[in-house]
C-alpha cells in the first residue's frame, strides 16, 4: 500500500485527530503522535475493509468448490475451498433430480415477460403524467404513490383468492400480470421524463406527431438510461423473488429458480454438490450482468432502493 | 398521425375537438396500468381490510363476519408476539449494523483506484444474489459436518457451536447473514451520495484549519444525510418484510425462534388457508411498517431544522 493512500486514508476516515494547532514543541510532538496513530489506524482499517471484501466472496467460491466436488471428497476435508478432483457429478444430479431447465424457463419467462410488460406499461403512463395534460392527473399520481406505501403482503391474500377464481394459479399469466405494472417504475420514469427538455415535445408537434408518435420515437428513445436501470434491476428483483412465485405455484413444472431449490435443500440428505450447482445456475445470468453492467445496476439500485 | 395544423398542435387547449382527442389519448396511456392496480393492489388492499374483519377459511362456503376478533385474538397470540420480537430485533439489529458498516466502508473506498474499484465490486457482490441463495449457501457453510466455518474454526482449535440447531445462536446467526447480505446496498448508496459532495468545501474546510474528524462532522455528514435516511428507511422497511432469508436458512426453527411476522402470515395464510387472520396479521404488519417510517421521517426532519 502506497504512502499516498495512507495520507488519503487519514483524510477520509474522519479519525479522531483534532485541527493541527501551530505553537510550541510539545504541540509538534502532539502532532507528530496524532499522524503516527493516524496512519496505523488507516492501515488497520484498510486491512479491516479488505478481510470484509474477502468474505463477502469466500460463500460463494465455496458454493462453487462445492457444485464440482464428490461428495466424499467434501466429507474428507470441509476446510478446502476448492476441489481436489472436478467433477461435473453435481451438475448432472441437479439435471436429474429436478426438472432443472423448466425452472430456468420458467424464471427467465417470469423475470423478463413481467420486466418487458411492466417497462411498457409503466412508461405509457409516466408519459402520461409527464408530458400530456388531462382531467384527475394529480389525483391520479397521488392514489398511485399512495399504493407505494402499502406493503405488498397485504395485497397477497387476496391476489391469491383471485387468481384461484380465475384459475391461474400454476399459470405464466397468474406469475406475471399481476406484477405487470409498478407504482414505483411510474414514478421513476415520471421523474426521467420530466427531466426532458420541453422543446423536444413541441419539436415533435410541429413535425405533425401524434402522442404516440411523440412517446414511441421522442421520450422512450431519449430515457433509455432511466428505462435500462429500471430493465436492469426489475429483472434482477423478479428473478430473485421468492414469496410471490412461492404462493402463486406449487406444481414443480411451474416453480421458479428461488423456490424450487428452497424446497429442494430443506429435503434430507439432500446432495450437497447438486444444490450449490444448481444455486450458482441460478446466480450466474445475474453475476454474469452485474460484472459486465456494474454501473446500471449501482444507478438503479442507488435511486431506486429497490432489491 | 394527426393532419391537424400547425397552429392547432402547438397549442391543443386553443381549439376545443383537438382537446377532446387529447384527453381521449392520455387515458388511453394511462389505462393498462390503473386497470392492473385497480385489480391486483387497491380493490386487494380493500378487500384485505374487509377479510381481516371475518372468519375466513377456505373450504368454507360462507365467511362469517367477526368485527374485530381476528386482532384481538392475535394481540394474544404468543406466537405472533414471539414472531414480531424476532423480527423487530432482526430490523434494527440488520439496520443499525449495515447503515453504520456501510458508512465506515464507503468513506474508505471513495477513491476510484484499481483495488479500492474492486473491493467496492466484492461488497456489491452478495447483494445481486438472491437471499434463497445466500440462505442456502449460508445454512451449508454453518453445517457441523461439511460447513467451511465449522471445519476452519476446528482447524484452529474451536469447537465450533451448532449455529442455525441452537436457541440462543439461530436468530444471532441469521442477522449476521443480514448484515452481511445488505451492507453492499447502504455501501451503493453512500458512494453515490459521496460522489456529489463537491471537492471544493473540504479545500475551504482544510483552511479554515479543520480537521478530519472536523471535516467529517461539517462537510460529509450533511451532505450524507439524505442518503444516510433513505438507506435506513430503506433497511427497516424491507427488515420488517423479512422471510426468504429465515425460511431457506432456518425454516423459522429451531422450535420458532426465528420466525418471522411474514413467515407467521404465510403459515396461517398459504398453508392453514385461515385468510382472514393471514389478513389481520397483514394489517398489523403494515401500521408497524407505517408507524416507524412516520417516525424515521419526522426525526429526521426534526434534525434538519436543528
Amino acid at each position: 500500500m502506497s504512502t499516498d493512500t495512507l495520507d488519503a486514508g487519514v483524510r477520509m476516515s474522519g479519525a479522531p485527530h483534532g485541527p493541527a494547532p501551530r505553537r510550541g514543541p510539545a504541540a509538534a510532538v502532539a502532532v507528530r503522535l496524532a499522524r503516527i496513530t493516524g496512519r496505523t489506524a488507516s492501515a488497520a482499517s484498510w486491512l479491516v475493509v479488505a478481510v470484509g471484501a474477502i468474505a463477502m466472496i469466500v460463500p460463494f467460491c465455496w458454493m462453487l468448490g462445492v457444485a464440482f466436488r464428490t461428495s466424499a471428497d467434501l466429507y474428507a476435508d470441509p476446510a478446502r475451498l476448492l476441489p481436489d478432483q472436478w467433477t461435473l457429478h453435481g451438475v448432472h444430479a441437479v439435471l436429474s433430480q429436478l426438472p432443472f431447465g423448466r425452472l430456468v424457463l420458467n424464471t427467465f419467462v417470469f423475470a423478463g415477460g413481467t420486466t418487458l410488460l411492466l417497462l411498457l406499461f409503466d412508461s405509457m403512463t409516466a408519459f402520461a403524467l409527464a408530458r400530456l395534460r388531462f382531467r384527475g392527473q394529480n389525483v391520479l399520481f397521488v392514489l398511485i404513490l399512495a399504493t407505494l406505501m402499502v406493503p405488498f403482503q397485504v395485497t397477497l391474500v387476496p391476489v391469491f383468492l383471485t387468481l384461484f377464481h380465475l384459475g391461474w394459479l400454476n399459470s405464466y399469466q397468474g406469475l406475471i400480470v399481476p406484477r405487470a405494472t409498478s407504482a414505483l417504475g411510474i414514478f421513476l420514469l415520471r421523474q426521467a421524463f420530466l427531466a426532458l427538455p420541453r422543446d423536444l415535445d413541441d419539436a415533435a408537434r410541429i413535425d405533425g406527431a401524434s402522442n404516440f408518435g411523440l412517446y414511441w420515437r421522442i421520450i422512450l428513445p431519449n430515457a433509455k438510461p432511466a428505462l435500462a436501470s429500471l430493465f436492469i434491476i426489475q429483472f434482477a428483483a423478479l428473478w430473485n423473488d421468492f414469496l410471490w412465485p412461492l404462493v402463486v405455484t406449487n406444481d414443480i413444472r411451474m416453480q421458479t429458480l428461488p423456490a424450487a431449490l428452497t424446497l429442494f435443500s430443506s429435503q434430507s440428505g439432500v446432495d450437497h454438490a447438486a444444490l450449490m450447482a444448481g444455486a450458482a445456475i441460478s446466480l450466474a445470468p445475474l453475476a454474469i450482468a452485474f460484472l459486465l453492467l456494474q454501473r446500471f445496476f449501482v444507478q438503479g439500485v442507488a435511486t431506486s432502493g429497490i432489491r | 398521425m394527426s393532419s391537424a395544423p400547425i397552429g392547432a398542435a402547438r397549442h391543443p387547449v386553443s381549439s376545443a375537438p383537438r382537446r377532446r382527442r387529447h384527453l381521449n389519448s392520455a387515458y388511453l396511456f394511462v389505462a393498462p396500468s390503473i386497470i392492473l392496480i385497480g385489480v391486483f393492489i387497491a380493490e386487494p388492499i380493500v378487500a384485505s381490510g374487509w377479510m381481516s374483519l371475518h372468519d375466513w377459511t377456505v373450504g368454507e362456503a360462507t365467511h362469517k363476519f367477526v368485527g374485530l376478533a381476528n386482532y384481538t385474538t392475535l394481540f394474544g397470540d404468543s406466537r405472533f408476539w414471539n414472531a414480531l420480537r424476532v423480527t423487530v430485533l432482526y430490523t434494527a439489529v440488520v439496520a443499525v449494523g449495515q447503515v453504520v458498516l456501510g458508512l465506515g466502508i464507503a468513506l474508505r473506498l471513495r477513491r476510484t483506484t484499481w483495488y479500492s474499484a474492486l473491493v467496492r465490486t466484492a461488497y456489491f457482490f452478495p447483494f445481486i444474489a438472491s437471499l434463497v441463495v445466500v440462505g442456502i449457501v449460508w445454512k451449508f457453510m454453518l453445517d457441523p459436518q461439511v460447513g467451511l466455518v465449522d471445519a476452519w474454526l476446528s482447524d484452529v482449535g474451536i469447537s465450533p457451536p451448532d449455529w442455525l440447531q441452537s436457541t440462543s445462536l439461530a436468530l444471532p446467526t441469521v442477522i449476521v447473514v443480514g448484515i452481511w447480505k445488505n451492507v453492499g446496498f447502504t455501501i451503493i448508496v453512500l458512494l453515490a451520495s459521496l460522489q456529489q459532495v463537491p471537492a471544493e468545501q473540504y479545500e475551504a474546510a482544510t483552511l479554515d484549519g479543520a480537521g478530519a474528524w472536523h471535516r467529517f462532522r461539517a462537510v460529509t455528514l450533511p451532505a450524507l444525510r439524505p442518503a444516510l435516511l433513505f438507506t435506513t428507511l430503506i433497511a427497516t422497511v424491507t427488515g420488517l418484510q423479512l422471510f426468504d432469508l429465515v425460511f431457506s436458512m432456518t425454516g423459522g426453527g429451531p422450535v420458532f425462534h426465528t420466525e418471522s411476522v411474514v413467515m407467521y402470515l404465510y403459515q396461517k395464510g398459504f398453508v392453514e388457508f385461515q385468510l382472514g387472520y393471514a389478513s389481520a396479521i397483514a394489517w398489523v404488519l403494515f401500521a408497524i411498517i407505517l408507524v416507524v417510517s412516520v417516525i424515521q421521517l419526522k426525526v429526521s426532519r426534526y434534525r434538519d431544522v436543528d
